[in-house]
C-alpha cells in the first residue's frame, strides 16, 4: 500500500481576522503513521478539522485518492473513507459499549432502514464486535459507555473510528488524559492499527510520535515548519528552537 | 485496557424476566387500551386518552428519543383533523381514504416546517416551530370557507361505517372506541417499528451526541427531517382520530396552548418510554376532569402540579414506575 492517499494544497483558514492556517501544501502516503505536531496554537486542530470536514477552509483544496473533497460536508468524509477520532472523548454516553460501535458501523449502509430489526442484523453485529475485539473492550460489550474507564473510553471512540473501515485514520490526541499505563495500552493499539491503515496523529507526547511515526510534519503559527522523518524532525534547527525545546519527552 | 483472554465471558446483556415482558410492549400496551374504558369514569374520556396518547406518542419520538423540543406539534395534529375533515365534508371521500389523505398531506406539511426548523438548534428551533405552526393557526382562520374559521370546521359527520362488510354503528361510544384503538395499535406498532430499527438507532445517535453522530457518517439534519415527519405523521394520525370521534374541528386544536399541553403529557407521562404518553395523557386529562369539577381555574392547579414533576420526577409516571421497578431503558 504505497502512493499518496490524501494532498492538501495550499489550505488556508481564518477567524475573522485571525489566521489559524495559512498556505499549508502537504500530502499524506497511504500505508504510512503520520503524525502532525506543533506548538501550541500552532494550527494542528484546525487542520485536522479541516482534513476531517469539521471545517471547511477558506483557501486551497484537499484531494483524497485524486478526487477533489471541497464542499462536501462532514458526513460524507467517513463515506469517502475518512473517519476520526476526538481529543476530548467524543462517544455515545448512554448506549452501550456495544451499540456505540454498531451504531457506527451501520452509517454507510442502513442508516434510514425502519423494517428490519437492528439487534437481528448480524453482519453489523459481527463487525461491531471485531472492532471491539480490535481494541480490547469485546468482553465490555454490554456495559453503558459512561461507566468505562477513561482508557477505555479513548480505546471506544477508536472503535468507532474503525468500524467504518476507513481508509484514512484521524486520531486527534488519543493518549490526552491518559496515565503510564494506559498510555503503554494505546500505543500497542497503535502500532497493530498502523500496520494495516494509513493513520494520521495529531499528539503531544513527542517520545511517543517520534517512535511511532514514519513521518511527522511540523506546523507553527499556521504554517508548515517542516516535514520529514522522525530523525530529519530531531535535528531540524528550525523545529528544535520553536518547538522540541519546549516538550520534556524530546531529549 | 486489555485485551480479552480467550475464557473470558462476553457482558452480552441478559435481560431480565421484566424486560423480556415489554419485549412485547405493543401487544401489551393493546391489552391495556382495549380495557382503559372499563377502568376510566367514562368512555368519551378514554377515546381522549386514546387520541391525545396517540398525538403525544408522536411528540414523543421527537422530543424524547430525538431530544429536539418543539412547541408546534399542534399544528400536525389539527392538521390531520381539518385534512380529514375536509376530505370527508367538501369531497364526499369515504372515511378510510381520508384517514390516508389526511395523513399523507400532513406529513407534507411536517417537511415544509421540517426543512425549515431542523436547520435550527436548541431554543431556536424550539421558536421556529412555534412560529411555523402558529402561521397554520391563521392560515386555518383566515381560510374559513374551507376551515369555518373560528367557528370550526363542521359539516362532516361519519355515524356509520363498514369494516370487511360489516356495518357498525359509529355513534355507538363503544365500537368508536374499538374502532378508534385499532388506530392507535397501527401508531404503537409503527413507533416500536421505527424504535426497534437501525433508524431507531440513529435516533438515539443524535440525541446522545450530535457531533459524533456527525463524525460516524450521518447527515444529522436529514435524519432530523424524517423523524420530523414522522413525528407528525403519527401526530396526524391522532387528529384524524379526533375529527373522526367529534365530527367538527375547533380552530383551538391548532393552537400553541395545544402544543403546550402536548409537551405537558409527555413529560408527565414520561418522554423516551413507550407507553408514557398514553399514561400523560390519562393524567392530564383525569386531573383536567377532576379539578375542573370544583374550580374553573383548574390550569393553575395542573400547571404547579407540572412544574413539581418537572422539579421532582423528570422521568414523568411510567419512567419512574419502571425505574423502581428496574426495567432497562432500552426496552421502555
Amino acid at each position: 500500500m504505497t502512493g499518496e492517499l490524501l494532498r492538501a494544497e495550499g489550505i488556508g483558514k481564518r477567524f475573522g481576522g485571525f489566521v489559524a492556517l495559512e498556505a499549508i501544501t502537504v500530502s499524506f502516503a497511504a500505508g504510512q503513521l503520520t503524525s502532525i505536531i506543533g506548538p501550541n496554537g500552532a494550527g494542528k486542530s484546525t487542520f485536522f478539522n479541516i482534513l476531517s470536514g469539521a471545517l471547511t477552509p477558506t483557501s486551497g483544496k484537499l484531494h483524497f485518492r485524486g478526487c477533489e473533497l471541497n464542499g462536501l460536508p462532514q458526513h460524507r468524509f467517513v463515506h469517502r473513507g475518512i473517519s476520526r477520532s476526538y481529543q476530548i472523548t467524543n462517544i455515545f454516553p448512554d448506549l452501550s459499549v456495544h451499540e456505540n460501535v454498531r451504531v457506527a458501523a451501520q452509517a454507510l449502509t442502513v442508516s434510514y432502514d425502519i423494517w428490519h430489526n437492528r439487534t437481528r442484523l448480524s453482519e453489523l453485529n459481527a463487525r461491531a464486535d471485531a472492532a471491539l475485539d480490535a481494541v480490547g473492550l469485546l468482553g465490555r460489550r454490554g456495559e453503558l459507555a459512561k461507566f468505562l474507564a477513561h482508557g477505555q473510553q479513548r480505546a471506544l471512540e477508536i472503535a468507532i473510528a474503525l468500524v467504518s473501515e476507513p481508509e484514512l485514520l484521524l486520531l486527534d490526541e488519543p493518549t490526552a488524559g491518559m496515565g503510564p499505563e494506559e498510555t503503554k495500552d494505546m500505543v500497542a493499539l497503535l502500532e497493530r492499527l498502523a500496520d494495516k491503515r494509513t493513520v494520521l496523529l495529531v499528539e503531544h507526547k513527542m517520545k511517543m510520535v517520534l517512535g511511532l511515526s514514519k513521518r511527522v510534519v511540523v506546523l507553527h503559527h499556521g504554517r508548515l515548519l517542516a516535514d520529514g522523518s522522525p530523525d530529519e524532525i530531531r535535528s531540524n534547527p528550525e523545529v528544535r528552537r520553536v518547538y522540541l525545546g519546549q516538550s520534556e519527552g524530546y531529549g | 485496557m486489555t485485551h480479552p483472554s480467550g475464557g473470558e465471558v462476553l457482558a452480552k446483556p441478559a435481560p431480565s424476566g421484566l424486560d423480556r415482558i415489554l419485549d412485547h410492549r405493543v401487544l401489551l400496551s393493546i391489552v391495556v387500551l382495549a380495557i382503559l374504558p372499563w377502568l376510566l369514569p367514562s368512555k368519551a374520556l378514554a377515546v381522549n386518552v386514546l387520541i391525545y396518547g396517540v398525538v403525544v406518542m408522536g411528540y414523543n419520538l421527537l422530543f424524547g428519543y430525538t431530544g429536539l423540543l418543539s412547541f408546534g406539534q399542534a399544528a400536525f395534529f389539527g392538521a390531520g383533523a381539518y385534512f380529514t375533515g375536509i376530505a370527508i365534508g367538501r369531497y364526499g371521500v369515504p372515511w378510510f381514504v381520508a384517514v390516508a389523505l389526511a395523513v399523507l398531506l400532513s406529513t407534507c406539511l411536517a417537511a415544509v416546517i421540517g426543512i425549515i426548523s431542523t436547520r435550527t438548534r436548541g431554543i431556536y428551533f424550539s421558536m421556529v416551530t412555534l412560529a411555523l405552526a402558529q402561521l397554520v393557526y391563521y392560515v386555518a382562520l383566515q381560510a374559513a370557507s374551507f376551515t369555518g374559521g373560528e367557528n370550526g370546521l363542521r359539516g362532516f359527520t361519519v355515524d356509520r361505517i363498514s369494516l370487511l362488510g360489516l356495518q357498525v354503528n359509529f355513534l355507538d361510544p363503544v365500537n368508536k372506541y374499538y374502532v378508534l384503538m385499532a388506530f392507535a395499535a397501527l401508531a404503537m406498532w409503527f413507533q416500536s417499528r421505527i424504535l426497534n430499527s437501525p433508524f431507531g438507532a440513529v435516533i438515539e445517535a443524535i440525541r446522545e451526541n450530535e457531533q459524533r453522530a456527525r463524525a460516524c457518517g450521518y447527515d444529522v439534519e436529514r435524519s432530523k427531517l424524517v423523524v420530523f415527519m414522522l413525528s407528525g405523521a403519527i401526530s396526524s394520525l391522532g387528529g384524524c382520530m379526533l375529527a373522526l370521534h367529534l365530527s367538527i374541528v375547533p380552530l383551538d386544536i391548532l393552537h400553541y396552548q395545544t402544543s403546550g399541553m402536548i409537551v405537558m403529557m409527555v413529560l408527565l407521562g414520561g418522554a423516551r418510554s413507550f407507553f408514557g404518553p398514553f399514561v400523560g395523557a390519562a393524567s392530564f386529562l383525569i386531573l383536567e376532569d377532576v379539578i375542573s369539577l370544583w374550580t374553573p381555574h383548574w390550569q393553575i392547579f395542573v400547571g404547579a402540579i407540572f412544574v413539581l414533576f418537572v422539579l421532582f420526577l423528570p422521568k414523568g409516571i411510567w419512567g419512574t414506575l419502571l425505574d423502581a421497578i428496574g426495567i432497562g431503558k432500552a426496552r421502555r
